[in-house]
């Protein structure tokens, strides 16, 4: 059996030794392992959901009844603004990111990723950012300008919300950006041998996808919010109009990155159903090469349509109009996706645990939520739903029925694999199906609501709008839904007593991670699998022996990898301090901006120590 | 020195990777098409703001092409001096590397103190950060540049201690090419800063 | 662990397997480097020329851009080492040279920075 190689007693710079531990606290503190740090991001991103999803229950509360004082307008600000920064940023893509840091290097038969502890510093700088972001709430308030912030509100509010929010988005900016840069490198250069890049799970093609859009749009918002702290902290006049500034360029930088994010929110949870659903069906992907291209060309189509977010602006009917055809172009890429997800399950030999109710629901209620993206893409008619609940309703759709399902199929069905037990299947159906219910009577009404004419972000209504009744209507939804995620959690609590017997592949699956036992081994494979096909691991378990007849592989079953008796060790990188010093330098210089430039130098000061530390440590001891 | 001609130096672009490229020399490239978008945003700011300041200074009442175009012409011979230090390290030499890499973080620096006085003339005249949106837009823009030189120029000089440890041998020539990749980049752009910035003709 | 007799090398190329676009593994030895070197600040000194030079002021801002592409490009393949390389680097860069150019202007139009 191969051994793996576990550092003894290195120093680092002769000042401090060189972690060791691989079990216990200090081992995920100091991990590089991109299997724990997967970890990590899930619950970390799964506690902002918590957290995100009170706010949400604090809204619908407000609003169940018109003209109510529950929230104060001010709070309802920045209740609102939290819930949405928090959704975005520290739970759709934080947990995206849990999913790609432990599957892609399965997925793709590596060992890790190409720079291991600039991963484990990417999920550090991702939890300083939320808790700095948080801190706000007793450090003189939370963001409240909305999680688009736009200028001049942003600039001329008086609290240091938007400041908290400049900074520490900057933070989880730089974290994306250089897992995003770490990612693709890793998927380009790190595939095992056979696997070609056709040859890879969809799964891995719209991670890579999404590592170039925040490669490429995250600098864009890093220039906004800088232009906005700025403006905030030290005068400048970026979106100054009496000096000669203008607002609108704000809306520009924010939305030619904030377009893309959408689809960084998505296209993940795509992947993620597009590994479901052959499972559950029993069949290959339908149109495996069309789903990868136009994941690619959802990803550059999406860099082109960010004006729709500012039809109403008054840009121009040129300016709206090209915008308004390239967003409706956006449209055949994803339609296209939707079939081949339907012609996956047709006629295939469905089954439908939990994780595949999950996915056919995502296909359904991302179906719902395009079609009424595709009514705004359509200027005129966007004339009279912007900044109207039925935006509100579009967006829940495609990010909740939409991301949200999508990521809950992808924990149901990777559970398993990571903690090595079987979520209990009828809680996860009961889970589904309030979940289901809740959410379509939580965003349904809102299509109803937006049309009647109620506004975004109103802290209350007038009794005479008559917008009452689907107003409570939402908000008993959104109860339906938090008592799913209470089920979710039960579930949880009770998997994690029983025993830790899962199988490799409890699924009979199609891809390489489910070639190793349940959980893997920290160096993942005994031995680097070679790739011959798509669908290598299926391959491996069944041949066709004529069309259409599939029949298992005598000598082969689907277990484990027989472990070979290989008397090589294996050297993975070792455990660090240095990305946790590098974070905590970024966390205090990001205070420092606010209280104080000694603090700030002082971040600077650890942020170097760390950054050089890390340069001199040896990646692997 | 003797003329080298198409050396065969230390060839590291056969990796076990996947593409046979090494993952740092990817890693890099990738981050500098990242960083365009970062400077184009900040150009962009600029140019949609040019013209657009209500009060005074403009950008002839204080630019001084004559001085500036001397800083280009340092920053420009920095990146040579880069390139020959990648050179002397690719062939083993790790004195000249030395050499090299020491001038190119001096000319760096001349470039810093440069434009450090420039601004500091500038602010006397009259223009600071929040005078009016010339002054916001230039100052941002010529800061995020000068902060990624000054980075450079920090990479530079570990890089010249660090070879006295005998930390940096020929085999580190990939260091020594990421950071000069990263240091050319900034030139780059400061090329395109100088056009777009101080050479094409503003109004008022 | 480097065969000494690369230091040694003398004149003639040396040809080698490496995935560098079907050619040798050339790399420009110094002097081309100061040859690059020396177009660079001729270029520059030409910027900095027309721009006080009256007669060619209707064609200025092609010209200093066509001046800064010059430079722009020498630095990113020969300093930079593009011309060599492997196209996936240079590919990675004009990806996100062609995004900022097409999205910037995109911006600058709608801000009717062009308009007279």
């Amino acid at each position: 059996m191969a051994s793996v190689s576990v550092p003894a007693d290195g120093r680092t710079g002769g000042l401090l030794r060189r972690p060791t531990a691989t079990t216990g606290l200090w081992s995920w503190v100091t991990t590089v392992d991109h299997k724990k740090i997967g970890v990590l991001y899930g619950v970390t991103a799964f506690l902002f959901f918590i957290v995100g999803g009170t706010e949400a229950l604090l809204i619908r509360l407000q609003l169940a009844q018109p003209e109510q004082g529950l929230l104060s307008p001010s709070v309802y600000n920045e209740i609102f603004t939290m819930h949405g920064i928090t959704m975005v940023f520290l739970v759709v893509m934080p947990l995206s990111a849990a999913f790609i840091n432990y599957l892609v290097p399965l997925m793709i038969g590596a060992r890790d990723v190409a720079f291991p502890r600039l991963n484990a510093f990417s999920y550090w700088a991702f939890l300083f950012a939320g808790i700095f972001i948080y801190s706000s709430w007793f450090l003189g308030g939370a963001p409240n300008g909305g999680w688009f912030g736009y200028a001049p509100n942003a600039v001329l509010d008086p609290t240091r919300g938007m400041t908290f929010y400049a900074i520490g988005l900057l933070i989880a900016g730089v974290a994306s950006t250089v897992s995003a840069i770490n990612i693709a490198v890793t998927i380009l250069n790190m595939r095992a041998p056979g696997m070609t890049l056709f040859r890879m799970p969809v799964f891995v093609w719209m991670s890579l996808v999404v590592q170039f859009l925040l490669a490429f749009s995250l600098p864009i918002i890093t220039v906004a919010l800088f232009q906005l702290l700025f403006d905030k902290r030290f005068g400048t006049h970026f979106f100054d109009s009496v000096a000669g500034g203008d607002p609108v360029l704000w809306q520009h930088l924010f939305w030619l990155f904030g377009h893309p994010e959408v689809y960084i929110l998505i296209l993940p949870a795509m992947g993620i159903v597009s590994e479901i659903l052959p499972t559950f069906a029993r069949k290959p992907l339908f149109g495996y090469q069309f789903v990868v291209f136009s994941g690619i060309a959802i990803g550059f189509i999406g860099f082109g349509v960010w004006v729709h977010h500012m039809y109403a602006v008054g840009l121009g009917p040129i300016a709206n109009t090209a915008f308004g055809i390239s967003t409706i172009i956006i449209a055949v890429p994803t339609g296209v996706k939707i079939f081949n997800w339907l012609g996956t399950m047709w006629k295939g030999d469905l089954t439908f645990p939990t994780p595949m109710l999950f996915a056919v629901g995502f296909v359904a209620m991302f179906v719902i939520g395009g079609l009424s993206g595709v009514t705004h893409s359509v200027v005129p008619s966007d004339y009279q739903q912007t900044d109207t609940y039925y935006i509100v309703a579009h967006f829940h759709y495609v990010l909740f029925g939409g991301a949200i399902f999508g990521l809950f199929a992808g924990l149901y069905y990777w559970w398993p694999k990571v903690f090595g037990r079987m979520l209990n299947d009828t809680l996860g159906k009961v889970s589904f199906w309030l979940m289901l219910i809740g959410f379509n009577l939580t965003f349904g009404p809102m299509h109803v609501l937006g049309l009647q004419g109620m506004p975004r972000r109103i802290q209350t209504y007038p009794e005479e709008l008559g917008l009452a009744f689907w107003n409570l209507v939402s908000t008993v939804g959104a109860f339906l839904i938090a008592l799913s995620v209470l089920v979710f959690l039960v579930n949880v609590a009770i998997t994690r007593r029983k025993p830790r017997v899962a199988q490799a592949d409890p699924w009979d699956a199609r891809t390489l991670e489910w070639l190793t036992s349940s959980p893997p081994p920290e160096h993942n494979f005994d031995e680097i699998p070679t790739v011959h096909a798509l669908d290598e691991a299926w391959h491996r378990k069944y041949v066709e022996t004529e069309p259409g007849r599939v029949v298992p592989v005598p000598a082969g079953g689907s277990g484990t990898e027989a472990p070979h008796a290989g008397e090589h060790s294996i050297h993975m990188p070792s455990p660090s301090y240095f990305p946790l010093v590098a974070s905590v330098g970024i966390l205090l210089l990001g205070y420092g901006i606010i209280f104080g430039w000694l603090l700030a130098a002082a971040g600077a000061v650890v942020l170097l120590a760390g950054v050089y530390g890390w340069a001199l440590e040896p990646s692997a001891e | 020195m003797q003329e080298q001609v198409g050396i065969h130096v230390y060839e590291s672009e056969h990796e076990a990777t996947s593409t046979g490229l090494p993952n740092t020399k990817l890693a890099m490239w990738l981050f500098l098409a990242s960083d365009v978008l970062l400077f184009g945003a900040l150009i962009t700011s600029y140019v949609v703001y040019r013209g657009r300041s209500v009060v005074g200074p403009y950008p002839n009442d204080v630019f001084d092409i004559p001085y500036t175009s001397v800083s280009s012409f340092v920053l420009l011979a920095s990146s040579l001096t880069m390139v020959l230090a990648l050179a002397a390290i690719q062939r083993g030499d790790l004195g000249r590397m030395r050499l090299w890499l020491l001038a190119t973080a001096l000319l760096g620096m001349t470039f810093v103190g440069g434009q450090v006085y420039e601004f500091t003339t500038f602010y006397e005249e009259g223009l600071s950060l929040t005078t009016n949106v010339f002054g916001t837009t230039f100052y941002v823009l010529t800061g995020f540049h000068g902060a990624h030189v000054t980075i450079g120029i920090l990479m530079l000089l570990t890089l010249f201690t660090l070879s006295f440890g005998g930390k940096v041998g020929q085999k580190d020539a990939m260091s020594v090419e990421l950071v000069g990749l990263y240091w050319h980049f900034v030139d780059i752009v400061w090329i395109v800063i100088f056009t777009v910035v101080y050479l094409i003709p503003t109004g008022p | 662990m480097e065969p000494a007799d690369t230091v040694q090398a003398t004149e003639h190329e040396v040809r080698t397997t490496t995935p560098h676009r079907g050619r040798w593994a050339r790399h420009p030895s110094p002097k081309e480097y100061i040859r690059i070197a020396i177009v660079l600040a001729l270029v520059t000194a030409a910027e900095v020329a027309v721009y006080y030079i009256e007669g060619v002021a209707d064609f200025l801002i092609p010209l200093l851009f066509l001046f800064a592409v010059i430079k722009f490009s020498l630095v990113a393949m020969w300093f930079m080492h593009l011309r060599f390389d492997s196209r996936t680097y240079a590919r990675f860069f004009v990806l996100g040279i062609a995004g900022a150019v097409t999205l910037y202007i995109a911006v600058l139009l709608m801000f009717r920075t062009f308009a007279t």
